[in-house]
């Protein structure tokens, strides 16, 4: 495509009217925005499901106040039975990963920030975009009707496996129309993603402006290019396996479900499915998504770290090619999931090397980071306390993978807390670290106004010891054989580490409760805060060459062209020790 | 605050490497032929993983220290011999702990999963359903009787859908509800799942193994130490799965026989 008609074929005319500007907008920063309260609204769900479920497994007998108006038969009152424990289980698995990690890190900041980063008024697809949110919406809507139902949310888990998830209400309760629900809810936020991601890929690729060379978008813009195009080919996967899961539930279809299963006293009228390939179509899709959630993150800690450091990383394109290759090793491994699984006991090798591997680039990363911060000028703020927290956490998660990439390892640990453990820390916390780090860093773009930085690094000193207090332990309860997804610990030798779930308990109930001081902190400076200038980190990519809050079409209509890089810090520019991209001043040539 | 975040990450790196060192939570204790090649293999990676960890937040925490509030105008320095340095040491160093984990750490899976039982190892099969496990022995004919689907019946106790009247093979089988063995024997667990997916798995004897309704799979072992262990079902089962559980006895072969007698009349 020419980038004339690239240019035009985006352009819309500014919004009007109160729809229009905030509901169903065009716009890509309102958009992102969108993306960001819905992941906001699911991870305060989410993350108040997980106080009641850690609640339940210490105090199994405790009369939560107000419980019973949530589900009158899940917790009569106030007191949670063993199955809603297991729908409270699926529901927190579903909304945190689908609508809080996929969303916030890629889509919230991803729509905002990746067309201004690379020069474009707005996304190839605007109505593509609006369509990619408002489907998101009628998926997460479809979701939590599970939670008003009479039967509640399903049980099977996040990973919905068949042929409990498949046969119906014969699997027990919320089995029936809650697991009907679910697998709806998927399909859709599938065809969002999948929407989204070919959206930020056309974007990316053709709506550059002048001098934006590839190897000059900053890190994250390159994060989000290569989690769309891994996000395209994993939810088109995960899309047609939803749909025939919920023709096995509705049509009398027998995709998963093999002939002769008698539950509920009922010989099921089903025969030549497997349950196996829901499980190779799931995981086809859900270990990609691991790094769906943790690139954006990765992109967004690179973009920080350059500017709390004042210098590049070592090298920017061995960045850019250890996130490819971690990209293009993450379809190779998702047998790892199903070493234990009865699949052919060869495959397990086949899988465990290329999972082995993903170490490689990923070890790389880590010490890109870390050596560049050798003799860097770190500037601590809440942004970069975050964005280094990061580096810590995902080294926590990452080496904890090096266990159960082996199959050997994993007949033993497969299934347990330290399962649980590892994908909490190097998944969610470490993700959710970029998406904080974020939340700091683009606040005063987003707003016009800076956030409190006190309570930014209280925020932060609360949620990054916490997190080690609460997701540490789950690892050392794995090695004694600790297993997950239970609602009580009934057999004898947990009783001695019961005091440790306690601990994790009121771990999570402190660093949880940290979380409204962020909350607090978003909501009071949004209005209260102090006006932020165009430029408050002296960074040098494109977002810090427009107004804070940016206009409607980004550059005022401007086109800007740029000419360098953005990881310009260090030097001597007319402003201080940056230049910025779209800035003429010669600079040095750098290594990068 | 640099410096207090160095602090903070060498306390972490400390308390969180302490309950290891002082195996505050050990492995419980191992009843299988094959499990030491297991913990063997666990501990390695767990030395490997411990130095990563350790190194990396150390590491972390001394640059911190290092590099943060230094005085404005400070001259920038880059690591060392810079990106390349690093990136060889990545593939040499990992590379060669991944060669090592991932080829010498196949023997214990091959140990499991890659040899067939013998001939003579003692054949029990077992039924997991919602939410309890069922073992069933072939009786004196060493024969087991077929199984009908259709004929399963949780009231009579017809947990396999037997067919005696009809069937001569399955008039002697025994079903237990708990896995009686004899020690230093070789058993192979004839597996399938009645309704949905679940899994065994005893901690002692370093074994899990789903159960994946439509398929018969296999599981070999051989028990040492007599005792009572807990088999728990692994795979989310529905509403009862933190529930699901039943025994592992490990008999003196006397024992055994006597317990096979009082079975079969």
């Amino acid at each position: 495509m020419s980038e004339t008609s690239a240019q035009q074929a985006h352009v819309h005319a500014p919004p009007e009217g109160f729809i229009r500007k905030h509901v169903f907008s065009l716009d890509h920063k309102v958009i992102g925005k969108q993306y960001y309260a819905l992941a906001l609204v699911s991870v305060v769900t989410g993350m108040f499901l997980s106080w009641l479920m850690r609640i339940h497994l210490v105090w199994p007998n405790a009369k939560i106040p107000g419980l019973e108006l949530l589900s009158k038969v899940g917790a009569p009152g106030g007191v949670m039975t063993p199955e809603y424990y297991l729908s409270l289980l699926t529901m927190h698995g579903t909304l945190m990963v689908f609508f809080v990690l996929t969303n916030a890190p890629f889509a919230a900041f991803g729509n905002y920030f990746l067309p201004i980063q690379i020069g474009a008024e707005d996304m190839a697809f605007p109505r593509f975009n609006m369509m990619s949110f408002w489907t998101t919406f009628a998926a997460w809507v479809v979701l939590m009707l599970a939670f008003v139902i009479p039967d509640g949310p399903p049980i099977a888990g996040w990973t919905e496996y068949a042929p409990l998830s498949a046969i119906g209400k014969d699997a027990g309760p919320g089995m029936a129309w809650g697991a009907s629900l679910w697998g709806i809810s998927i399909a859709i936020f599938c065809i969002a993603s999948l929407l989204g991601s070919l959206n930020f890929i056309a974007t990316t690729l053709d709506l550059r402006a002048k001098g934006m060379t590839l190897m000059r978008m900053p890190l994250c813009t390159w994060a989000w290019f290569i989690t769309s195009c891994i996000s395209l080919l994993a939810f088109a996967v995960l899309l047609p396996a939803c749909i025939l899961l919920i023709l096995d539930r509705h049509a009398g279809t027998s995709f998963y479900i093999p002939a002769g299963l008698v539950a509920s006293d009922r010989l099921q009228p089903h025969s030549g499915g497997s349950p196996l390939l829901w499980q190779h179509l799931f995981w086809f899709f859900g270990h990609p998504e691991v790094y769906i959630a943790i690139l954006p993150s990765m992109g967004i800690v690179s973009h920080i770290l350059i500017n709390s450091m004042r210098k590049p990383l070592l090298s920017a394109k061995v960045v850019i090619y250890s996130m490819m290759s971690i990209g293009f090793l993450s379809y190779m491994v998702w047998g790892h999931h199903m070493f234990v699984s009865g699949m052919n006991p060869m495959s397990a090798l086949a899988f465990s090397f290329p999972t082995l591997t993903i170490t490689i680039p990923a070890t790389i990363l880590t010490l890109i980071w870390l050596g560049s911060l050798y003799g860097a000028n770190i500037q601590i703020n809440s942004a970069s306390l975050f964005a280094l927290g990061f580096i810590s956490m995902f080294v926590a998660g990452g080496v904890s993978g090096f266990f159960l990439a082996q199959p050997s390892i994993d007949i033993y640990l497969h299934a347990t807390y330290f399962v649980v453990g590892h994908f909490h820390m190097v998944m969610g916390v470490a993700s959710l670290f970029g998406v904080f780090a974020g939340t700091y860093f683009w606040f005063p773009k987003m707003t016009g106004r800076m956030m409190n930085e006190g309570l930014g690094k209280l925020h932060f000193w609360i949620t990054f010891i916490g997190t080690y207090c609460i997701f540490m332990p789950f690892h050392y309860l794995g090695l004694i054989g600790n297993v997950r997804r239970y609602q009580s610990f009934v057999d004898d030798y947990m009783t001695p580490y019961l005091g440790v779930h306690k601990f994790m308990t009121i771990a999570a109930l402190i660093t949880g409760a940290g979380q409204l001081i962020f909350l607090f902190n978003l909501i009071y400076s949004r209005f209260k805060g102090q006006p932020a200038p165009e430029n408050p980190w002296n960074a040098t990519s494109l977002e810090w060459s427009i107004p804070s809050p940016p206009p409607w079409n980004n550059f005022g209509g401007k086109h800007p062209i740029v000419y360098h890089d953005p990881f310009q810090y260090g030097v001597k520019g007319s402003k201080g020790d940056f230049v910025m991209q779209d800035s003429p001043e010669q600079v040095p040539a750098s290594g990068n | 605050m640099g410096k207090f975040f160095a602090v903070v990450l060498v306390i972490i790196a400390v308390a969180s490497a302490y309950p290891i060192v002082m195996h505050q939570f050990p492995l419980p204790q191992d009843i299988s032929t094959h499990g030491h090649l297991i913990d063997d293999q666990l501990n390695e990676t767990m030395v490997e993983a411990g130095i990563s960890f350790v190194g990396a937040q150390l590491v972390l925490a001394f640059f911190l220290w290092s590099f943060t509030g230094r005085k404005p105008g400070s001259a920038l320095k880059n690591f060392p011999g810079g990106a390349r340095v690093l990136v060889i040491f990545a593939f040499v160093i990992v590379g060669l702990e991944v060669l090592a984990l991932g080829v010498m750490g196949q023997k214990a899976w091959a140990n499991v999963y890659f040899s067939a039982p013998s001939a003579d190892a003692l054949q029990v099969q077992v039924q997991a359903e919602q939410f309890a496990f069922y073992f069933r022995y072939p009786g004196p004919d060493g024969k087991f009787g077929q199984i009908h689907p259709e004929k399963i019946d949780e009231g009579s106790q017809n947990y396999f859908g037997l067919d005696p009247e009809n069937d001569v093979p399955a008039r002697d089988d025994i079903v237990s509800g708990e896995l009686v063995v004899p020690v230093n024997r070789e058993v192979h667990l004839m597996m399938h799942g009645k309704d949905v997916g679940h899994s065994f798995y005893v901690r002692e004897l370093r074994l899990q193994q789903d159960f994946v309704p439509g398929l018969d799979l296999s599981l070999h072992f051989t028990a040492t130490k007599i005792g009572k262990y807990e088999i728990v079902c692994t795979q989310l089962c529905g509403l009862g799965h933190y529930n699901m559980k039943a025994y592992l006895n490990v008999m003196s072969q006397g024992d055994y026989d006597n317990w096979l007698k009082q079975q079969s009349q």
